[in-house]
């Protein structure tokens, strides 16, 4: 459980720190006023949507490192652990990730410069690299099975299928969100929010890249 | 989010969004079925937990009749009685009061509080909804399959919960697993929109520090169970992964029948780690809010400024923190190492710490109050009482020495029953009493409400106290049957008996109580704004019940705290929230 408590130490900081902002300290009974004396403290600023996808995001890591955490102690609970030989093919998908990932950075840059043949561009990029991924990620299974290392036969084997799929299925779950941003792209959209939409798929790309590579530091160790 | 709910952004608070932004419903399947409004979805909420609760309680009733009356009375066999008690604990833990506290008080709640229009993401909100009610429906469809019910247990340990002799287990687990893998999700749906709302969604001047109490223990809540809910997915999906995969992550080599099972390897304790990593700031996500609200009744009825608020909310976000770091006080007799059994034993009893400050604090509130006993305040006072029993009792079974011998006794029955059943149902009457007149513009009746307090506060005291003494006795908890043991005495019998007596009576005790808030509704008195005198906003709207975007045209401005009772010199004994300080002593209350 190790895994799991460092990440809620974590947030945990993350939450002290912005508690230390909400001046905890005052004595509310005793400061009346209009409500300009406490503009620092008051609701506003970033939008709703971005701290969702921030609140969501700490949801799924605490979901990913109790999984971790799972097979971190199920490896050492009994002997009848055997590493799966990798799938090569897991290297080419982390580049296709990783490409992915780079090209919704791109996509922030061209929603910024009001650049959107270049901004359709790079989404349509980072979407369908992302399929790839999945594509690849399948194909890794296939090879898998082929090679006899099914589900049940070995918890190391239950678990690489487990986390895969449940990575694949998140990463899934922002396709949709991207299909509903480059929809967008098409229609006379205002700038703020097709901005914004950039920004939180880019955001939730750069999130699932990690996550990738958490998963895959994972499946080296062991 | 559908495009329906899209409205500009441009960097404002959601508060801010003026009246004509919002979403507005158009037909009467979208304004009071398919409602994206927080208010209506809150009803449909607790109307679905309050249900599923009452299947629980008659599960209870099952229960109590084998237990009480094991010769005459008997009308379910063993397997039944596994499969009444973990449906009933379940039931209760997970889909009435999580989902009533959380998606039932916060959605009502926290926009009428924090002076917003509606929930940062209605549409998710309805969602969130629609999502439970389906939870809601998987779990009660296993009543209804071949072989019934999952009998696990509401721990759900594998092995047994996925062996052969369980009940339950062709169908009943698996459909327990996935209903609880959909309630996840969909809790996970509200939770974001009430911790961005609470975040965000604050009117003009409604600092942290100008929250009701109401709010921060749902707001604590909600980040918590968002963190701690994963954990019981995770657990959820593996055992349905071993249960139909054949994996074994769970599941030891086991031969059952002279037959080897597929498995090895697995440890059942990993599950244990998994469930109550969840488990335990379960007991708190419960706790919390009940904590929130029963201090703003205290303070309301009493007409009293709370007392030590700001180490009210240091509290709240101290038990938080800390309600991570005790799972496996729930696991000092599967085996551990006695120096974690001594790390864990510590953590519990630190937490007790802050715990008894927020009882001191709520004491020193009604210490030369002027305690009105209204129906939500005698609920408030019998919740006090009720927690410190069971906190109490919380201390022997923290200590792992102690814990040993009385693990799986009644009395950890009683102790749970005592400190996250009755404490927190205690408190979710008193609030529905407190806010039916905001929700309904009618007042509840009061004598009908006194006699259902009286009923079910000293009936479960009569239910509850004796199981410590049963279970000290050496009386097992999960026995269908005690049958002849030499080591528990007869007369043990009697006093259960009395227990299923006392627990028919409470059960129908709730029946007035349901009568009282269908007949409230046509018959009740007018309850006008703010019946109660009270600050916080919910009761400023301009309307009663609150209309559509709650506010009418402009968004209320807070200048105060929520607790100004009893204020010197005002006309009224008490202050709005959004009473500017120039009008003090001359604007009336209730606009």
């Amino acid at each position: 459980m190790t895994i799991i408590l460092l990440l809620v130490a974590t947030l945990a900081t993350i939450a002290l720190w912005w508690l230390s902002h909400q001046r905890l300290m005052e004595k509310p009974w005793l400061e009346t006023g209009p409500a300009e004396a406490f503009r620092g403290v008051t609701a506003g600023g970033m939008p709703a949507e971005k701290i969702a996808l921030g609140v969501f995001l700490a949801v799924v890591s605490s979901l990913f490192a109790l999984f971790a955490s799972a097979y971190s102690m199920r490896m050492h609970m009994a002997s009848d652990w055997r590493s799966l030989p990798l799938p090569w093919l897991l290297w080419p998908n982390t580049i296709v990730l990783f490409l992915s990932s780079l090209a919704m950075g791109w996509a922030q840059i061209a929603v910024r410069r009001g650049d959107a043949a270049s901004l359709r561009k790079a989404l349509l990029a980072g979407g369908a690299s992302a399929f790839l991924f999945l594509v690849g990620q399948l194909m890794a299974w296939q090879q898998l099975a082929e090679g006899g290392f099914y589900l049940a036969a070995n918890p190391a084997n239950a678990f690489f299928y487990l986390l895969t799929a449940l990575h694949g299925l998140h990463l899934l779950g922002g396709l949709v969100a991207w299909g509903r941003t480059i929809v967008r792209t098409g229609r006379s959209t205002a700038a703020r929010w097709m901005t914004l939409s950039v920004d939180l798929c880019a955001l939730y790309w750069h999130f699932m890249l990690l996550v990738w590579l958490a998963i895959l530091a994972l499946l080296l160790h062991g | 989010m559908g495009e329906a709910t899209a409205k500009p952004l441009d960097g404002r608070g959601h508060a801010e969004v003026p009246e004509d932004d919002l979403y507005h419903a158009t037909s009467w399947w979208t304004k009071y079925v398919f409602s994206q409004d927080a208010k209506v979805i809150a009803l449909q909420y607790s109307a679905t937990a309050l249900a599923a609760g009452f299947v629980a309680l008659v599960l209870s009733w099952l229960m109590r009749l084998q237990l009480g009356f094991p010769d005459s009375l008997s009308i379910i066999d063993q397997n039944q009685y596994y499969q009444v008690i973990t449906m009933h604990g379940m039931i209760m833990v997970v889909y009435l009061l999580t989902a009533l506290l959380l998606g039932g008080f916060g959605n009502y709640l926290i926009p009428l509080m924090v002076g917003a229009r509606d929930m940062a993401f209605p549409y998710l909100n309805m969602l969130s909804y629609w999502t439970y009610l389906l939870a809601v429906l998987v779990l009660m469809s296993s009543f209804f399959v071949p072989g019934g019910p999952t009998g696990a247990g509401w721990t759900l340990y594998p092995p047994q919960a996925i062996l052969s002799g369980t009940p339950g287990r062709d169908a009943g687990i698996v459909l327990m697993l996935v209903s609880l893998i959909i309630f996840i999700i969909g809790f996970t749906m509200g939770g974001l929109n009430y911790v961005v709302t609470v975040l965000q969604g604050r009117a003009r001047g409604m600092t942290m520090m100008r929250l009701p109490l109401t709010v921060w223990g749902i707001f604590t809540a909600s980040v918590m169970a968002l963190l701690a809910f994963p954990a019981l997915f995770v657990g959820a999906v593996m055992l349905l992964f071993d249960r139909l995969l054949g994996t074994s992550f769970f599941m030891p080599a086991i031969v059952e029948m002279g037959q080897p099972l597929g498995y090895s390897g697995g440890s059942p304790i990993l599950f244990q780690h998994m469930f109550w990593f969840f488990g335990h700031p379960e007991v708190y996500i419960v706790a919390l809010p009940a904590f929130g609200i029963v201090s703003d009744l205290i303070s309301t009825h009493a007409r009293r400024n709370i007392f030590g608020y700001r180490m009210m909310v240091w509290a709240i976000v101290i038990i938080g923190f800390l309600s991570f770091a005790v799972w496996a006080h729930h696991m000092y007799v599967s085996g551990m190492h006695p120096y974690f059994g001594f790390f864990f034993a510590t953590t519990t009893l630190i937490i007790a710490v802050p715990t008894a400050l927020k009882v001191y604090n709520w004491v020193l509130t009604l210490w030369r109050g002027d305690i009105h006993l209204t129906v939500p305040m005698l609920f408030a006072l019998g919740f006090i009482v009720t927690f410190v029993n069971g906190g109490l009792t919380g201390l022997f079974l923290g200590n792992a020495v102690l814990d040993v011998p009385l693990s799986d006794t009644m009395f950890v029955v009683a102790h749970f029953h005592m400190v996250m059943g009755v404490a927190p149902i205690l408190v979710i009457f008193g609030a529905i009493y407190h806010w039916y007149p905001k929700a309904t513009g009618r007042m509840m009746h009061e004598a009908m409400g006194k006699f259902h307090f009286w009923v079910t506060f000293i009936g479960s005291y009569a239910i509850f106290f004796p199981l410590h003494y049963l279970g000290l006795m050496g009386v097992p908890r999960r026995y269908h049957a005690m049958g002849e043991m030499s080591d528990i005495p007869l007369s043990t019998g009697e006093l259960n008996a009395l227990v299923s007596v006392a627990a028919f009576i409470v059960g129908f005790a709730q029946l007035v109580f349901v009568f009282n808030l269908i007949w409230s509704l046509r018959h009740g008195a007018a309850a006008g704004g703010n019946p109660w005198r009270a600050t916080t906003l919910e009761w400023q709207t301009p309307e009663t019940p609150p209309g559509h975007g709650n506010w009418g045209r402009e968004l209320p401005v807070v200048y105060r705290w929520a607790y100004d009772y009893s204020v010197p010199g005002a006309m009224q004994d008490f202050l709005p929230q959004n009473q500017p300080p120039s009008a003090q002593a001359t604007r009336s209350a209730a606009p």
